[in-house]
């Protein structure tokens, strides 16, 4: 176990930022937040699942809506400890720990806030590894948890809880519903697991990643080193193990539209060396980067549009001509490139019809 | 006769220009002075010497002023005070200056209220606004010596109308404050708009002297034409206006100069590249008006989502070092003498080998004592050369915002270290008025109106969304002041948001004109 300093949360944002692929929302309300509870003397601490005994309870915490709301309608401070511990009294049992979702993003967040308000570890490890446009789409469903019961809580302090059985989809789909309804942002609690089942069913080592990540790109800044080469380094020794810059060019053209929901689009992105063009296709987030129309790299490997010069990572939403860009890639780590993975958030999950091929072997 | 001044207040000098339609009458230069009134007073005073221009053909006067900037950056002559949010019971957690540094919290005597009310994204209300509660906080805020306060409120760029009747009862409780409404201040994004508002609060006896005392200075000269100040964007606002939101004045300075270099050289579409002493600075025109940044802009600290231009600094100037010793090894910049240019720059009998050096060696430039760089070898001055060239093209270049190549107008005291070709540019221009550019720059500005909300846009409804923006944009430019018959859309933005149904999107559209001028001096639009 070890304690989060305060000096360390924007560098966990930063890194959360990256690890979005392009959306997720931006992790600074969050860390004000977070921020907030350590001035008034709270603090949080990670905790690697090894760390807990087999029958623990962990229930990992997150927030749900969109990103443009978020940065308008502020929280009350209370809704994700409220959904959280209205989770728990459905269960009839106090949990042992928390854990984010999606380390990807402002859900990166979360778990530090609702830790750090009722004085709970954080789990090391998240359901998505990135970021991901929907709540079915994580590792511990694939691997047999089920996300119902979901509790949610609103800033009015509405409560309640979802249960759709066994079915991810459906429940994703009426929480999708009820957030519209309560303002467009709420926070929830679901996926109620043993530590046994966080074991089996989780990526390992997520939150301390975004912390390495955000540390990694702000030390390569003071000391002038190149950040590309810092994290493929870095990328080496997680479970990931595989990270490289694919692309550098400036972007020629951004297309978008909302269906169902999403912002979807597509950016192209001309080489500064040779007449060769990336096309990125995105929902929310980054999904399949093809060069001169062949697939480069494709969901659920991690596709980050990175700052060409100073490696700050880029939303979709600031995708804008002319912008230089490197375009990097990072192979998502093997629980998420299973058959059974790859079939909630492989390609075909987001209409794309190709089958996965790892980048490492698409160079 | 359409004439025109264009005077800015920097903070050094004060350049005050006479302009007959497009051309440039007359130009003075005079120094500023404490009071801001005594240098303008001298200003126009030699500029009437010099043109012979009677202050009753003038039609408009156009200000740019860094001094509001410089308040803030100073924590200078701030008012005491509040912000007043409607968000209750959601946004508790982040109340208004949550993320300032302290000590400018302190300067404005920053005191919160939060307040139930505010909307959701789709317009209805998060909580009634509770009436009782905003007179208590208004005699709060009198009891504790507030003077000046900033409304912000929940998705008011959708629905202002919790700001609006704020401000109805803060008249009705305690007409002696100032009240500053975020809706016309910001965008999306509420801690950014709520800080801009309350920056703007904390200006607003301060803005009152200074139009005072500009609105004098003016009339003293005879001048009885209206009077405007240049905002951040390149377009006006009315001296009035500007009593009540000095924080749209900010950043005119680098779009007023970048306006103005580019008006001398006859385009609207370019680059320009302003090289000083110690940075080189790159802006984009688009239509005329400079590309804004699109993330947010930290000002004294404080995270804000002003309409500010996009320019791109390097390390580059007149007064940068040069490193390296052969011409394979050779870098410029980033570091520089800076204003100690005339004692270590070798050519003036210092010890240090800057650009101005290499410029002086390379016989672009003739100034202290040539003798001094002679020992440098031609490869090594080419290489420096070769190296500021490449620098200041690939600025150029991160900076441009379409296929096209750019024409590239350079300017400043270090415009001479640039080449008359720059790879992957257009053709380059110089201009010689560079040293009122910013002055023109006031005085060629223009009307602008702005929309930027959330639509829902119904499937085939899109044009009929877009048409209905761009009348708004268009009404507003009109409302300011702009001639109805010459108001064109310069900007349109349509960003389609994440997760709400009903293919909500965000529109932003901006709109600008000529202003129009009264036929004589006595029916301006002011």
């Amino acid at each position: 176990m070890r304690e989060i300093q305060a000096a360390e949360l924007p560098d966990i944002a930063t890194g959360a930022a990256l690890l979005g692929t392009g959306g997720g929302g931006d992790p600074y309300l969050g860390r004000l937040l977070v921020r907030r509870e350590y001035l008034r003397g709270r603090t949080v601490s990670l905790l690697d699942v090894g760390e807990l005994p087999d029958d623990a309870l962990v229930i990992p915490a997150a927030g749900m809506g969109a990103p443009t709301v978020r940065v308008e309608k502020l929280p009350n401070g209370d809704e994700a400890s409220t959904a959280f511990r209205m989770l728990e009294r459905h269960l009839g049992r106090r949990a042992d720990a928390t854990m984010p979702v999606e380390c990807g993003g402002s859900n990166s967040m979360v778990p530090l806030l609702v830790g750090a308000q009722l004085g709970l570890p954080v789990v090391d490890a998240d359901g998505m590894g990135r970021a991901f446009p929907e709540l079915q789409m994580q590792t511990f469903g694939v691997y047999g948890i089920s996300g119902s019961p979901l509790a949610f809580s609103g800033s009015h302090g509405e409560r309640g809880v979802l249960d759709t059985g066994t079915d991810n989809v459906r429940l994703e789909r009426l929480a999708r519903g009820v957030t519209v309804r309560l303002g467009g942002t709420v926070s929830i609690a679901q996926f109620a697991m043993s530590a046994a089942d966080v074991r089996r069913t989780a990526i390992p080592g997520t939150l301390s990643l975004a912390l390495r990540i955000g540390r990694c790109l702000r030390e390569s800044r003071e000391r002038y080193r190149d950040p590309f080469a810092a994290l493929t380094e870095l990328f080496k020794e997680t479970a990931y193990a595989y990270a490289t810059p694919v692309f550098s060019g400036r972007i020629v053209d951004v297309e978008r539209r909302t269906t169902g929901g999403f912002a979807r689009g597509t950016a192209t992105i001309e080489s500064f060396v040779d007449n060769s063009v990336l096309e990125l296709a995105f929902q929310n987030e980054h999904l399949v980067a093809r060069v001169d129309g062949r697939i480069r790299v494709i969901v659920p490997d991690l596709i980050t549009v990175l700052n060409a010069e100073t490696a700050e990572p880029i939303t979709t939403e600031a995708l804008r001509y002319g912008l230089r860009v490197t375009v990097f890639a990072i192979a998502a780590p093997p629980i998420m490139r299973t058959p059974e993975a790859l079939a909630v958030f492989g390609p075909r999950a987001f209409g794309i019809d190709a089958d996965f091929t790892g980048v490492e072997e698409l160079a | 006769m359409s004439l025109r001044i264009g005077i800015d207040v920097g903070g050094t000098h004060t350049d005050a220009i006479v302009m007959d339609g497009d051309r440039v009458v007359a130009t003075v230069k005079c120094l500023t002075t404490e009071d801001v009134t005594t240098g303008i007073v001298a200003a126009l005073r030699v500029l009437r010497e010099q043109s012979e221009v009677d202050p009753k053909d003038v039609r408009a006067v156009m200000i740019g002023t860094t001094h509001f900037i410089n308040a803030l950056v100073e924590a200078n002559r701030l008012a005491p005070t509040a912000a007043l949010r409607f968000g209750l019971p959601a946004t508790a957690a982040l109340p208004p200056m949550v993320d300032w540094p302290d000590s400018l919290v302190t300067a404005v005597g920053g005191r919160s209220y939060l307040c139930h009310g505010g909307v959701e994204f789709d317009g209805q209300d998060i909580a009634d606004l509770d009436e009782d509660e905003i007179r208590r906080a208004a005699h709060d805020m009198l009891s504790h010596g507030v003077r000046s306060v900033a409304v912000s409120s929940v998705f008011s760029p959708v629905s202002a109308e919790h700001e609006l009747r704020a401000a109805e009862l803060l008249a009705a409780e305690a007409p002696e404050l100032d009240v500053s409404l975020s809706h016309e201040i910001g965008r999306l994004g509420l801690l950014q708009r709520e800080n801009a508002t309350i920056i703007n609060a904390a200006l607003r006896e301060m803005a009152a002297q200074i139009v005072d005392g500009l609105a004098a200075a003016v009339h003293g000269a005879g001048i009885t034409a209206p009077l405007y100040l240049s905002q951040n964007d390149g377009t006006l606002m009315e001296v009035d206006y500007a009593r009540r939101y000095p924080v749209a004045t900010f950043a005119s300075g680098p779009t007023n100069s970048m306006r103005g270099a580019a008006f001398l050289s006859g385009l609207t579409d370019c680059a320009v590249v302003d090289v000083g002493g110690t940075t080189t600075d790159v802006g984009v025109l688009r239509h005329g008006f400079p590309r804004e940044a699109a993330t947010e802009v930290v000002v004294a600290g404080v995270r804000t989502n002003f309409r500010m231009p996009d320019v791109l600094s390097i390390g580059l100037g007149g007064g940068s070092l040069v490193h390296g010793t052969g011409a394979a090894d050779v870098a410029v910049g980033p570091d520089s003498v800076g204003y100690r240019l005339t004692d270590r720059a070798l050519v003036f009998g210092g010890d240090t080998l800057t650009a101005t050096d290499i410029a002086v060696a390379a016989g672009i430039l003739d100034i202290g004592e040539r003798g001094r760089v002679r020992h440098l070898a031609k490869d090594f001055v080419a290489a420096v050369l070769a190296d500021i060239e490449t620098k200041v093209a690939r600025t150029v270049d991160r900076m441009r915002s379409s296929r096209e190549r750019p024409p590239v107008v350079v300017v400043g005291g270090g415009g001479i270290l640039v080449p008359d070709t720059l790879e992957g540019a257009g053709t380059v221009h110089r201009t010689e008025h560079f040293a009122v550019a910013n002055a023109i720059g006031a005085a060629i500005a223009q009307v602008g109106g702005e929309v930027d909300r959330i639509y829902p846009i119904e499937p085939g409804r899109r044009e009929a969304v877009l048409d209905a923006a761009k009348q708004e944009a268009v009404d507003r430019a009109v409302a300011g002041g702009a001639d109805p018959g010459r108001v064109r859309i310069v900007d349109i933005d349509e960003i389609p948001i994440a997760y709400l149904p009903g293919n909500a999107t965000r529109v932003r559209v901006k709109a600008v004109g000529d202003l129009v001028l009264g036929t004589d001096s006595t029916d301006g639009v002011a």
